[in-house]
């Protein structure tokens, strides 16, 4: 059968599948919705939304442009069988223009904004003043550890790690003083509007820090020293969870990042170091 | 130029049967034989890809039949936790190597980049037919993990190191399935060295009398192109996994510390690079992604071409698009590795050429949509596969625009944004080339026409139901759900379960309307209609002679080709709106 | 013929010609009774390009191990250089030497091809020659092997000694594969049934595995 039926069936679906495709992203956007990243916490993340935001507008009006484009023009092609042919107007020349100019530019434009935000993150050195915390990830949970009043971090022995008698890192106070008021928590409590420098130690295989809220992620990498520093903007709970498959637990690990105010985390550090 | 134009045929016609239809040297029973290898690793991979949904949202159910595949794995039928991953890593491993590699590339291309170029077969027939055992061998050593003591692997079918290096201690699966897999896909990488090898010297020496480069069909340039890209590619994955091997079995140290205290062994290895096995997986990566969508491309282009009965507004265009695509993939890896730890500055570095692929991504798509108007469009199962492609390619293109930058990167690495867009345009996008060349060219493999309308019905209902599967990805993705969980336990990820319960409907619906594509392939191939020569009124050489050829492709004629293989619309010839590229007939104007 | 059709405005009209090594010509036509005396390469032939290709494929692997080499190096600080054994350098002068052989062999084969004088027997000697050199690059690369084991460096002993024979050890199974080919060769010499493309393809593929291991030798000199 040479007539268009089914052309004009494929060009009406494939446009309300476009549009359909748009409404989550759109409800998102002017209701809120779950499927939506979460509020961000951090002082980062407004350069990271913005980015999505304007990739959104970009891809999306590009993504709605070309399904219906392409739905319109099957709709009108074909028909009957000596219908005249006719050219889009201009041939290749033009559209090729626009692919790479008008494509190149937005490619060269979103790129060159995104660097911004991600040298915020990479490419400053943590606040000579930042707390430092270090993390260690293991299969499966992640353990914090404070240097204590002293502010030194005791070495890692990974043959001493003990965890049925909660020595996570592996540490040996008899023998090594830095490590005796080191305080280890299952927990990542810090103070609001303050800087972290966040450690990364991979115990065993690869794993990765992530936490929404905070619009930040980064793998843990077996035998490198790796970091991270943010700030977090509002008090509250938030998840971290690992992002990088290692094992069959990779699923349930996750520890909770506490954020407090200055005067909690105080008593908070306190009340750990007795 | 020499009268002897087309190359004396290298072997005599098969007499026996293991000749004939096992141990051939014809290279189109081997395309044959990749299609039904690639078919059972479809079915399979889809299989596993079921049980991984149903165990997502209801994962305290029994499967029935699935305890007996594993006892350790799923006692009573419930999924563990390790079966999920291992079940996950299979289905990855199977579906882009030996689907997305296969059909697309070693089917189709076996089959028909020797008649599209005029050849009697390809350069070397018994390095053909062993590309194919190979693949064979490949895929049972893989299969095979399944049986092993331990389990299949379950890392992914990344495989990072250290978890994949450092052998049983880092947990179930991590045993002799891990191996198993290195030793697979190592053997499979020397099939695609040997395939890539044929397409090549094939293309560039037995193209016949007339057969320019450029008058080679779109499909011809795209298998060709790709085959440039995978020997490159597939000659990194092979030391690659070869080094991984060393290190489960041999105590080397390629990739892994020193330090590390797995399941409270002290590991004896000391001062690897884990991020060495991501550089050399993800050089081999990316590059293998594009040998997924690159022949895709060139297929649907063709059998666009020719059910538009109209050229392309730039055929050319769409061939330098594709080689722009096979130069740019091989800088782009790093893509892969934004958060892993290397410099942070070289995530710029990867992130330009990056997005800079999106250009000749759009090139295409424009010349395709701009070619679409004023066409006269003739509807098939082909051509709805087709045009489906390009909503597909545009969907999963889009997506990539947000993953190639960095700073966003950041938030939706390791999401389910990632494997929305992965599957859009390899588990969708590029199996709907797969479909498309299908109806296009069953007829000529088999000799029968496949049923339209099931075709059509076939179409219909994979088209809506993958876009109601991997459409949700990405909102899920921006919503910040992890991939590679077996379960979703977390505080923020529960209240997403409702929309995976969709997407877990959608997938064994859409799943449930393949079984009508199976059917209408093996009744077709039985009982389907008669196929003439040329049902399409296709212009290349594959339509020349009978369906299905004979042995030697053109009954020992040697063909001659005079003008390119789009000589569709106001042709002025005697076959209609059409001019075979063998046909002596004056090409018109094309309009 | 290229005037009888009319080529699309948007074509290149350049036709293909066969590939060819030095002189594709000579006497056309299949062998006639038991005497050969060449072996005419058919319009088409595919060896040349296909070893090309294959040594692309193999060039990129060595290329994929040495950027393992020098990725690792900067990874750890466990490097400990190793004597390379003295074996090594006879095992590269038997390399080279069995590369000159051959080149000298496949110019005997070919102009006896053309019926320039030199008997069969002189093309003969010189190929086998080389795969005699070839055994012996190989046996003597077991005995550098054997001299690492007697120092204690194994593969696993440190990333030195692993890239060692990791290397060696992937140009030793390639060596082995050119040993085959030129049996290969050898054989069909002496059946009166060898072309010229698979002399010349079978000789890019041993040349390149000399190249190779020079440029092995460097690396492994150098860095290791």
């Amino acid at each position: 059968m040479r007539g268009n039926m089914g052309g004009k069936v494929f060009a009406v679906i494939v446009i309300v599948i476009a549009l359909l495709s748009a409404v989550p992203i759109i409800t998102h956007t002017f209701l809120g919705a779950t499927v939506a990243p979460p509020e961000d916490i951090s002082t980062h993340g407004p350069q990271i939304d913005k980015q999505i935001d304007d990739t959104m507008l970009e891809a999306g009006l590009s993504f709605l442009a070309a399904q219906i484009v392409l739905g319109f023009f099957v709709w009108g092609a074909g028909g009957k069988k000596d219908a005249k042919l006719k050219n889009f107007p201009g041939g290749a020349r033009y559209l090729v223009l626009a692919a790479i100019l008008l494509v190149g530019a937005e490619a060269i434009a979103l790129g060159a904004l995104g660097t911004k935000a991600w040298g915020d993150v990479y490419f400053k050195t943590a606040a000579a003043d930042a707390i430092p915390i270090q993390v260690q990830a293991g299969q499966f949970a992640f353990y914090f550890r404070y240097p204590g009043p002293d502010g030194k971090y005791g070495a890692i022995h990974p043959e001493k790690i003990d965890e049925g008698n909660s020595n996570f890192f592996g540490l040996d106070p008899e023998n090594d003083v830095p490590a005796r008021d080191d305080i280890t928590s299952g927990e990542m409590v810090i103070p609001v509007n303050k800087e972290i420098h966040l450690m990364m130690h991979a115990k065993d295989v690869g794993h990765s820090f992530y936490v929404r809220e905070l619009r930040i992620q980064q793998d843990f990498v077996p035998g490198l020293d790796l970091s991270l520093h943010f700030t977090a903007t509002k008090v509250g709970k938030y998840e971290i969870v690992c992002t990088q498959l290692c094992g069959l637990g990779h699923y349930n690990m996750k520890a909770y990042l506490n954020v407090m105010s200055q005067d909690d985390y105080d008593k908070w550090l306190k009340a750990q170091s007795s | 130029m020499s009268e002897a134009s087309a190359p004396v045929a290298h072997h005599g016609p098969p007499q026996s049967f293991i000749r004939k239809h096992v141990f051939s040297l014809d290279h189109k029973v081997i395309g044959k034989q990749y299609y039904a290898l690639a078919l059972v690793a479809v079915v399979t991979g889809m299989v596993l890809s079921w049980l991984m949904r149903i165990h997502l949202v209801w994962p305290n159910a029994p499967i029935p039949g699935l305890g007996l595949l594993s006892k350790t794995g799923a006692p009573g039928g419930v999924m563990t936790p390790e079966y999920y991953l291992s079940l996950m890593t299979m289905h990855g491993t199977l579906m882009v190597f030996f689907v997305l590699t296969n059909a697309p590339f070693a089917a189709f291309g076996n089959y028909f980049l020797p008649i599209q170029i005029g050849a009697e077969d390809m350069a070397f027939p018994r390095f053909n037919m062993m590309s194919f055992w190979t693949t064979f061998i490949a895929f049972v050593i893989l299969i095979s993990a399944f049986f092993v003591g331990d389990g299949p692997p379950l890392a992914g079918w990344t495989a990072y190191a250290p978890l994949s290096a450092v052998g049983k201690d880092s947990g179930p699966g991590e045993g002799l399935g891990q191996t198993l897999w290195g030793l697979s896909i190592f053997v499979f990488c020397i099939a695609s060295l040997l395939g890539a090898l044929n397409f090549i010297a094939t293309t560039l020496d037995l193209r016949t009398k007339g057969m320019t480069l450029a008058r080679m069909p779109i499909s011809t340039w795209a298998w060709f192109i790709t085959s440039c890209i995978s020997l490159l590619a597939f000659a990194v994955l092979m030391p690659a996994c070869l080094l991984l091997i060393l290190d489960r079995t041999a105590g080397t140290s390629f990739f892994i510390p020193s330090g590390l205290n797995i399941s409270d062994h002290l590991q004896p290895h000391q001062g690897g690079s884990p991020l060495l096995w991501q550089h050399l997986f993800w050089f081999f990566g990316h590059p293998e992604v594009y040998i997924a969508i690159l022949p895709a491309i060139g297929i649907v282009s063709h059998i666009l071409i020719n059910s538009m009965r109209k050229p392309m507004l730039s055929h050319k265009a769409i061939i330098y698009c594709m080689m722009g695509i096979g130069f740019l993939s091989y800088m782009v890896w790093g893509h892969h590795m934004f958060l892993s730890g290397m410099n942070p500055f070289s995530a710029l570095v990867f992130s330009f050429p990056t997005l800079m692929i999106t250009i000749p991504a759009t090139i295409m798509t424009l010349i395709w949509l701009g070619s679409l108007y004023g066409s006269r469009l003739r509807i098939t199962a082909a051509s709805l596969f087709a045009l489906g492609f390009i909503s597909m390619f545009v969907s999963g293109g889009v997506s990539g625009f947000f993953l190639a930058q960095p700073s966003i990167d950041i938030y939706l690495h390791a999401t389910y944004f990632v494997v929305g867009h992965f599957h859009m345009v390899m588990g969708v996008a590029a199996i709907f080339g797969i479909f498309s060349g299908t109806y296009f060219w069953f007829p000529k493999m088999t000799g029968h026409m496949m049923n339209e309308n099931l075709g059509k019905l076939h179409f219909w209902l994979t088209f809506i139901g993958t876009y109601c599967i991997f459409m949700p990805f990405h909102y899920l993705g921006l919503a910040g759900n992890v991939r590679r969980y077996s379960a979703f336990s977390d505080d923020f990820l529960v209240p997403l379960i409702p929309v995976h319960k969709f997407i877990t409907y959608a997938a064994l619906f859409t799943g449930a309307a393949q079984l009508i594509f199976l059917y209408n392939l093996l009744y077709s191939r039985f009982k389907g209609a008669v196929a003439p020569a040329n049902p399409w009124e296709c212009t290349s050489l594959e339509w020349v002679m009978p369906s299905p050829p004979p042995w030697d492709n053109f009954g020992g004629k040697h063909v001659v080709v005079y003008h390119d293989p789009y000589q569709y619309g106001d042709v002025q010839s005697s076959t209609g709106d059409y001019l075979m590229q063998d046909s002596p007939e004056r090409a018109g104007q094309t309009p | 013929m290229a005037t009888t059709l009319q080529p699309p405005q948007t074509e290149k009209a350049r036709e293909l010609r066969p590939r060819g090594g030095n002189g594709a010509g000579g006497v056309q036509g299949p062998p006639t009774g038991g005497e050969l005396r060449n072996l005419a390469d058919r319009p088409g032939e595919t060896a040349r390009t296909g070893i090309w290709v294959a040594l692309a494929a193999i060039g990129m692997t060595f290329a994929a191990l040495t950027s393992a080499l020098y990725v690792r190096e900067g990874a750890a600080t466990d490097w400990q250089h190793i004597a390379l054994p003295g074996v090594l350098w006879f095992n590269t002068l038997a390399l080279i030497a069995s590369s000159v052989t051959l080149e000298i062999a496949r110019r005997r084969v070919s102009a006896y091809m053309r019926e320039r004088g030199t008997d069969r027997s002189s093309s003969t000697f010189w190929l086998n020659a080389t795969l005699a050199l070839g055994v012996v690059f190989v046996i003597g690369q077991y005995m550098a092997w054997l001299k690492l084991r007697s120092e204690g460096l194994y593969l696993p002993t440190n990333p030195n000694s692993s890239f060692f024979y990791v290397f060696t050890g992937v140009h030793a199974v390639h060596v082995l594969g050119g040993l085959g080919g030129l049996t290969r060769l050898v054989v069909k010499f002496r059946n009166r049934s060898l072309r010229r493309s698979t002399m010349d393809a079978t000789s890019y593929y041993w040349h390149f595995m000399g190249a190779l291991w020079l440029y092995l030798m460097f690396i492994l000199w150098v860095k290791l």
